[in-house]
């Protein structure tokens, strides 16, 4: 079910706090955070932000079609590299 | 025959149930049609006069996007999920259930039909 819009887009506070003092340094650099629950704001766009993915930072710049969507769609928690092939395949 | 929102020809069936044979037009939004354009749900397509076709086909245009032109806006928004490297994307990329179900087993409908994995079953 969708969040109730009288409530607002639900945010962090530390990460508007941030997004704003890189903003009025006027620096792009990477804003790290861990608040992938977040949503993206229309005031982000263009901001970097290193959303944490439970071992890293991943850089996700952020455009115009993210808006509304959190921070925790972009930046992936799981590795899959595929099935190795089966060495001893054949053995019934 | 009438032709409605370009190739669809709807048969002699009653004229709600004849729209939904367009892509985009189901039960409800064919009964809203109907109350539009003021044809009375229990008439067949074949009893219907051009005036009444005409104006079908007139209200689609002007309120609906369907066929061809719902498909594409469709494509595009998994297209620009693909391209913006969301979750979301990434699951239509590989061709996995998008909604968070379960992968370990179903999900057939996403997958295609079951791979045989060697030597499997001992």
């Amino acid at each position: 079910m969708a969040r109730s819009v009288w409530k607002g887009p639900f945010v962090d506070a530390y990460v508007l706090k941030k997004a704003e003092k890189v903003r009025e340094s006027g620096r792009n650099e990477v804003i790290k955070i861990w608040s992938r629950r977040s949503t993206i704001l229309p005031q982000f766009v263009g901001l970097t932000f290193g959303v944490y993915n439970g071992k890293k930072h991943v850089p996700v710049n952020v455009s115009e079609d993210m808006i509304g969507q959190k921070f925790g769609e972009y930046s992936p928690t799981r590795t899959y590299y595929g099935h190795a092939a089966d060495k001893k395949a054949k053995r019934k | 025959m009438a032709r409605i929102a370009g190739v669809n020809i709807p048969t002699g069936k009653r004229v709600p149930i004849a729209l939904t044979y367009i892509h985009g037009i189901g039960r409800t939004v064919a009964m809203q049609i109907c109350e539009a354009t003021g044809i009375a749900p229990n008439r067949r397509v074949n009893e219907l006069s051009d005036a009444e076709v005409l104006a079908i086909r007139e209200h689609i245009d002007a309120n609906l996007t369907v066929e061809g032109e719902l498909r594409r806006t469709a494509q595009m928004n998994i297209k620009r999920m693909m391209d913006l490297g969301s979750y979301r994307g990434l699951r239509h990329r590989r061709g996995l259930p998008v909604r968070g179900q379960r992968t370990h087993t179903n999900a057939r409908t996403r997958k295609g039909p079951a791979k045989a994995i060697a030597g499997k079953k001992k």
